[in-house]
């Protein structure tokens, strides 16, 4: 079983699960939804992740870029009547600008200070997008954004289509996260993360490879954004608040941060939760805060990373059982040898 | 020309000179110690070298090259190594995966390589995994490539510190208290491990606190004290050099080193 559910198999499992989802809820739009929903936002934390996770450091403006990348999908289609996949490209394009940008400045920063300047970078975000009328359509947001335009007979009209469309996103996204984080940049981004000081003497350039880790890591938000804005198909300025920042948070941290599969884990597990909690709306923060103070105490890595520790130490008690049982079965051996010389 | 020629170097640290005016050069494929009190500006002396700190003033010429404000990784690339009092490896990993990184210096792999898997991406995976492997050996931990960093000695973390710092292709190598917090046996092996990367024809440059080993090691010895160069010679030299017994050697640290 072990074995059965990790690396490729795993992969392949979780993937032709996924294929296969909708064939079961074809006339269920709802759940059709939430889990395309929740596919876009792993995207997006996937992106934080590969920042904060690998290179180190924790950016809290990344619903800030998502709202960047939905704004900018819902502007250029609505008011600039753009084409949605050319909007998309360059919803990728404007947010990788803007991210490059800041990301000069806040890479100046360090540790928590770089989080604290991310966090105010978000909510000034939020702000303009709370305040540009003109162009944003303030707290109003925007409304009536196109569905994606066909290509040539695939047609996105339908919660069936808008799923499959959106898993291909995350596919590649999670493709090319998974390559990066194997290569030699990865490892480059992982011995900054471990220390910037011996990074350098290793003659790593920091602020070259943080930034252009930065870049990538706003890519991945700017284009959840896009997705985001496509499949609502109306957007307000809440989509970069203080709330989505605490979620963007919670999935990271409670789904394994530095892992590849945390990201998967933790959104997917808080995106249905919120569906089952719905009830509760304005009380859902009493339930998540505790959980992210549990899990930062007790499982730094998150659930990803507890199931792999869980899993080493149990495989690890079994091969030491193997080892004693051919030790004892060697010295059977060589005591039956002993007895015979 | 000088291997590397120092000149005049001084850091001040807003009222405090941690390095005072001090002119030195390191030989070529030697072993040069630097010795002195604590807080006499040994590490800061590796610093300025290495670049995390510019200079207040003076200089400091690499190979004919003024590197007196070249950045960390630009040493790097030029042949400087270092390794840190504290060693800042990554304790969660695995000891290969920690040596592996020190290579990337030598290779050209980007973002768009690590993306496509190209050629070049998987030739210098290969090449970094390689040297790795072979600096791992050079300092004896082959049997202990796969095992996690947290898990082995700190004579072993020592060693891979300097693995580390030896896959990085340098020319010459500033270690930093190597031997502090290890036991006499070990401490012997890791002189020996000196001996063997000076001989490969790597310069070695080393700061020690234990006498014992740094008199049996070093071609040449410096010594600092509240930031000035207050002697510079052979051990024999420094042994018998009154002004070190007065000012830093005493009397219990010469019975230790007789
Ligand atoms: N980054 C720094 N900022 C301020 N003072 C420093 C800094 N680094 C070292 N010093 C001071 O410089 C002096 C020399 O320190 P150091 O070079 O670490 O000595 P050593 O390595 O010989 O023990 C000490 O007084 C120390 O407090
Ligand atoms: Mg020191």
């Amino acid at each position: 079983m072990g074995k059965l559910l990790t690396g490729r198999n795993g992969i392949l499992f979780m993937l032709g699960l996924s294929i296969l989802f909708p064939l079961f809820f074809l006339d269920n739009r709802y759940v059709l939804y939430v889990m395309t929903t929740s596919f876009i936002f792993i995207i997006a934390i996937y992106g934080m992740n590969l920042l904060a996770g690998y290179t180190g450091q924790l950016s809290l403006a990344h619903a800030g870029f998502f709202a960047i990348g939905a704004y900018s999908v819902g502007i250029l289609t609505t008011k600039a009547g753009m084409n949605f996949w050319l909007a998309l490209v360059l919803a990728v394009i404007i947010t990788c600008v803007i991210g490059f940008a800041l990301g000069i400045i806040a890479l100046r920063t360090r540790e928590h200070f770089f989080a604290i300047y991310t966090l105010i970078v978000g909510y000034l975000i939020y702000l303009l997008i709370d305040k540009w009328d003109g162009l944003t359509g303030g707290v109003r947001g925007l409304i009536g954004i196109p569905i994606p335009n066909s290509i040539g007979p695939i047609e996105f009209n339908s919660a069936v289509s808008m799923y499959y469309l959106v898993l291909l996103f995350l596919v590649l996204s999670i493709f090319i996260g998974v390559r990066i984080v194997r290569s030699l940049t990865g490892r480059t981004y992982i011995a900054i993360r471990n220390s910037e000081e011996l990074a350098q003497t290793l003659g790593i350039n920091t602020r070259t490879n943080k930034l252009v880790s930065f870049v990538v890591s706003v890519a991945y938000a700017g284009l959840a954004g896009g997705l985001y804005a496509s499949l609502t198909r109306f957007i307000g300025p809440e989509i970069a608040g203080i709330e989505m920042v605490f979620n963007f948070l919670v999935y990271l941290i409670v789904g394994g941060i530095g892992t590849l599969t945390g990201p998967i884990v933790g959104t997917m597990l808080f995106i249905w939760l919120t569906q089952f909690l719905q009830s509760f709306q304005e009380y859902r923060m009493l339930i998540f805060g505790p959980i992210l103070v549990v899990i930062v105490i007790f499982y730094p890595t998150g659930l990803a990373g507890a199931f792999y520790s869980l899993k080493h130490k149990w495989l690890g008690n079994k091969e030491q059982k193997k080892e004693k049982i051919s030790e004892i079965e060697s010295m059977k051996k060589t005591s039956i040898q002993s007895r015979e010389v | 020309m000088a291997f590397i020629k120092i000149e005049g170097l001084t850091k001040q640290f807003g009222g405090l000179t941690a390095v005072n005016d001090v002119d030195f050069e390191i030989e070529k494929g030697k072993i040069t110690a630097i010795i002195g009190p604590n807080g006499a500006g040994k590490s800061t002396f590796f610093n300025l070298i290495s670049g995390f700190h510019r200079p207040t003033s003076g200089s400091i010429i690499f190979e004919g090259i003024d590197i007196t404000k070249t950045p960390v990784h630009i040493g790097a690339k030029l042949g400087i190594a270092r390794t840190f009092q504290t060693t800042h490896l990554f304790e969660q990993s695995s000891v290969i995966d920690n040596v592996i990184v020190g290579h990337r210096l030598r290779t050209k792999s980007n973002l768009f390589d690590a993306v496509f898997r190209t050629r070049r991406e998987k030739q210098e995976e290969q090449e970094a995994y390689d040297r790795a492997i072979e600096a791992l050996d050079f300092v004896g931990l082959l049997d202990l490539v796969n095992r996690q960093v947290a898990a082995i000695s700190q004579e072993s973390k020592k060693r891979v510190a300097i693995a580390l710092a030896l896959a990085t292709d340098p020319k010459v190598m500033f270690l930093d208290e190597p031997a502090a917090g290890i036991n006499p046996d070990e401490t012997d092996n890791l002189a020996e491990l000196m001996k063997k990367i000076a001989q490969s024809g790597i310069t070695v440059c080393t700061i020690e606190h234990k006498m014992q080993m740094i008199m049996g090691l070093a071609d040449t010895i410096m010594v600092l004290n509240h930031g000035a160069k207050i002697a510079e010679g052979t051990p024999e030299e420094i042994k018998n050099n009154p002004i070190v017994i007065e000012a830093y050697l005493g009397g219990d640290a010469l019975a230790e080193v007789n």
